[in-house]
């Protein structure tokens, strides 16, 4: 029966303890405390409601903090709609711009925003979800996963008007691809790397652990379980991570504006070195440097709408996609 | 048969540790290229001169390049805001990680998503033709479009950044710590403010340093909404012209590879160097300062 | 002086039924704590112990979906009275957890923890009390030098007496301890053992425990929990020995399902 130590100690000390038990020292016992007692329980009485009130008062402040963050959005979406649906019409959406872009649609725009946004996920998408299945599936704790991670980290809070400088520099100048969607893209690209690589790493693991033990345990490498397990069922939760990519692509302006975007275009792009309009320029353009500002501001409302319709309509997908998965994989 | 699974294994596992090495050489190319584009500034003006120089103007004949007035610009418009966002952040998060019911948390952490998903341009264009007239009326100030009002719309900004990572920071507080606290007549607050805050402060240390960093880059805001002149402010209600508007409004009217390029560059430099910095003492505090979990046994 | 005082009665449940949502977790548990006695709560896992023991001080309030009727009695308050303090509760019934749960502060703060949220600002009387309850708690020897270090530098036993001198230290009338040795090692169990015969000289102490020998070695009553409902209640001696159900007779001599 004596065969694990544990067992031994424990009945011993069966033994043992009556006796100890008589040991106990009186010396060792500290004087009452019929004094200092009654005092703790006076100022807790005291006290009592003090305490009550200012946890009270402190938590509607948190409460109302968290009321003015969830108006700071209502009251924004609630001007750029108020001002803006009035400017949104067939017409709007489905032609170009006309007279120095004072009236006429912004189509042109609308496929901008789209074709780099696109763009800019077919760069992130791929590098991500590979960057994320080497931080997630191979990589080791040490020192080359923390530099991995530093770099990442940093990438994600360069600011966004130094990707383009660097597009600028890079894509448009020393390779030469001038002001296109190209450049653009692969600008919006680099930028949105960190966001997919977050989420996509999410997703992977989200994946139980067990399921990976199981393919490995039948005899499968380590790439056939993640081509044949790991990816399938973590592809919703990456797909989710490229629309949020997406949307954060689509709706930045400083990258683009010294790498794709320009002005005016009457015409829609013919090439991946076109250059072209993109919605957030065209916001800016018009609120700022437009020869008529006060007159375009309907179609500088319009524009906005439409933008954050489509950003904030895909973030939406994303984030109600993503605890629908969240729920399934928790059973 | 073994043998070519291995190597296999051994090709993906190397060319998947190649492609995850896409983050630093972006990084790295990033530098090089704005060193490049950059530094030939310095031919012309010491770097002293450059980073105190009082004046900017790159246009005139001849031009100055000095700008410590887009350096304080900067920093006064990101202090405002983090006066604005951190408790409004921090509170924020704190709501959502200890207070709020399931069913509320689950409205309200999507809307936190999506303030942080707006478009930069969009809340530029809502300080520009919302908060601006509003405030120059009730504020009788100059112009709507100053200091204070980009300084608002960058909190909004940063406050998505703040609230969530502080909240998984919160969050991860063992539960073993409240109801240790709770248990000796703590009240709730009592709790989250003497342990849980406390046991979770890297973390919320790290989003402040995080949100910080993201107003200090940011650049539609200021572009838009902080006024453009390149002064040093004397009142939250002046205007000013933070690094990044400067380098996205001169950009486009600067000669190539002209001293005025290079000027714009090279306060490209320096804006990278300060949210570099940022980031960095937020990677430390988050790895150096683990946040402390249960007892160990 | 009520009745309940005069006949040694600290607390008392009457008809105590706990639900998880619709899951009835314990079905109508009465039950009597007298003064200067150790209670223990025995019983298989799941068979509601612990949360009765939760009941006691209200920890259960934290679930949001748990709720509960019937009467928990501390002396003549009814605990679970819309107008009574839960805060003022647990200050009187302390709580001692499975796993040592020290603060993330010094082993001084830890102490003065829950001095501190009770409004006592005076530092002497603050000192004087730390001392005390780290000395009641057995150990005061081992860590009176490094007072100011982190409590989480100290071992698991050490931090579970820690834990118990932070509960004392606020003076409590009933202390609450859910299996309180469950993750020490046999030496620092026989010092938790220890202690808790020299505190029930001042306090009702109620222990769950998962140890039918810590339980025969502890305490004075015991009551087997089963299913969620309290099977037998009684001296510890008679209970062990001569039981009078077969239910607990089958767990106390290790024939149980």
């Amino acid at each position: 029966m004596r065969n694990s130590k544990m067992d031994i100690t424990q009945e011993e000390y069966a033994e043992a303890g009556p006796e100890k038990e008589q040991k106990t020292q009186a010396a060792d016992r500290p004087p009452k405390a019929g004094r200092t007692s009654s005092i703790i329980h006076q100022t807790a009485v005291r006290k009592q409601r003090r305490r009550r009130f200012i946890q009270k008062a402190i938590f509607s402040v948190f409460r109302l903090s968290a009321v003015i963050n969830a108006l700071a959005l209502f009251i924004i979406i609630y001007f750029m709609v108020k001002n803006g649906i009035g400017a949104i019409s067939w017409e709007f959406l489905s032609e170009a711009p006309r007279d120095s872009m004072t009236k006429g649609g912004i189509l042109p725009c609308i496929v901008g925003t789209i074709l780099l946004g696109v763009g800019a996920i077919l760069v992130a998408m791929p590098i991500g979800v590979a960057s994320a299945i080497y931080l997630n599936e191979y990589a080791r704790p040490g020192k080359v996963l923390r530099t991995i991670r530093l770099g990442i980290n940093n990438l994600a809070g360069v600011p966004s008007v130094v990707f383009g400088l660097f597009g600028l520099a890079f894509f448009v100048i020393y390779l030469d691809m001038g002001v296109s969607i190209l450049a653009g893209a692969l600008t919006l690209g680099a930028m949105s790397l960190p966001v997919v690589i977050g989420s996509t790493e999410e997703a992977f693991k989200a994946v139980p652990d067990t399921y990976r033990e199981a393919s490995l345990g039948l005899g499968a490498t380590k790439w056939q379980t993640i081509y044949r397990v790991v990816l399938p069922t973590a592809l919703p939760g990456v797909l989710t991570g490229g629309i949020l990519g997406l949307s954060r692509a689509a709706g930045e302006t400083a990258p683009i504006m010294f790498t794709a975007a320009v002005f005016f275009t009457p015409d829609l792009p013919e090439s991946i070195f076109s250059e072209i309009m993109a919605l957030p320029y065209h916001i800016y353009v018009l609120a700022t440097a437009g020869t008529e500002i006060e007159a375009t501001r309907p179609l500088q409302y319009g524009t906005a709408l439409v933008l954050i319709t489509l950003v904030l309509g895909m973030n939406l997908i994303a984030i109600i996609w993503r605890a629908r998965l969240r729920k399934r994989l928790k059973g | 048969m073994a043998g070519k699974r291995q190597s296999t294994e051994k090709v993906m596992r190397t060319f998947f540790f190649c492609v995850a090495t896409a983050s630093i050489a972006v990084l790295f190319m990033i530098m090089v290229f704005l060193f490049m584009e950059g530094l030939p500034v310095f031919n012309m003006v010491s770097v002293k001169e450059f980073l105190f120089g009082v004046y900017w103007y790159p246009t005139s004949d001849p031009p100055d390049f000095g700008i410590y007035p887009l350096i304080v610009a900067s920093l006064a418009v990101t202090a405002v805001s983090a006066v604005i966002a951190i408790p409004l952040g921090v509170m924020t998060a704190i709501y959502l990680a200890e207070l709020a019911s399931k069913r509320v948390a689950e409205i309200f952490k999507p809307i936190v998503e999506l303030l942080a998903a707006l478009p930069s341009v969009v809340i530029g264009f809502f300080g520009m033709v919302i908060v601006a007239p509003f405030l120059q009326q009730v504020l009788g100030v100059a112009t709507g479009l100053n200091l204070f009002n980009a300084a608002l719309m960058l909190a909004f900004m940063s406050i998505p950044t703040i609230c969530s990572i502080s909240e998984d920071a919160i969050y991860s507080v063992p539960n073993a710590l409240r109801e240790g606290s709770l248990a000796l007549g703590a009240t709730q607050w009592e709790t989250l403010w003497r342990v849980v805050v406390p046991a979770s402060i890297s973390g919320i240390a790290t989003s402040v340093i995080l949100g910080i960093s993201r107003a200090v880059g940011e650049t539609m805001v200021v572009l838009m909404v902080a006024g453009g002149a390149a002064m040093v402010p004397s009142s939250i209600f002046d205007p000013v012209r933070p690094m990044p508007a400067s380098i996205a409004a001169e950009m486009a009217e600067a000669p190539f590879r002209g001293d005025h390029y290079y000027a714009l560059f090279a306060t490209g430099i320096v804006l990278f160097l300060f949210t570099l910095f940022f980031n960095i003492i937020a990677d430390i505090i988050a790895t150096r300062y683990r946040q402390v979990g249960e007892a160990s046994l | 002086m009520s009745d309940s005082k005069s006949n040694g009665v600290k607390m008392t449940s009457k008809h105590l039924d706990f639900y998880y949502g619709n899951f009835q977790a314990l079905h109508d548990v009465s039950l009597e704590f007298k003064k200067q006695q150790v209670t223990a709560l025995i019983g298989p896992s799941g068979c509601g112990k612990s949360t009765y023991l939760r009941c006691l001080n209200r920890m259960n309030d934290l679930i949001p979906i748990a709720r509960v009727e019937g009467k928990i009695m501390l002396e003549d308050e009814d605990i679970y009275d819309p107008s009574l303090d839960v805060v003022m509760l647990r200050r009187r019934v302390g709580m001692v957890f499975q796993k040592p749960n020290p603060f993330p502060k010094s082993v001084y703060e830890n102490v003065a923890y829950g001095l501190r949220v009770n409004g006592i600002r005076d530092k002497g009387l603050i000192e004087q009390r730390v001392t005390e309850s780290i000395q009641r708690a057995a150990l005061w020897d081992e860590v009176k030098d490094r007072l100011q270090e982190s409590a989480l530098g100290l071992s698991g036993g050490q931090q579970q007496r820690l834990c118990i001198a932070r509960a004392l230290a606020v003076e409590p009338e009933v202390v609450l301890m859910d299996e309180p040795a469950s993750a020490l090692d046999p030496i620092a169990t026989q010092k938790i053992e220890d202690l808790i015969h020299e505190l029930k000289k001042e306090y009702t102490i109620i222990i769950v425990t998962h140890s039918m020998q810590q339980a025969a070695r502890v305490s004075d009553i015991t009551a087997f929990f089963y299913i969620g409902k309290l099977i037998e209640v009684g001296d510890t001696d008679t209970l062990f020995t001569r039981p009078r159900l077969k239910q607990t007779e089958d767990y106390i001599t290790g024939r149980f399902g």
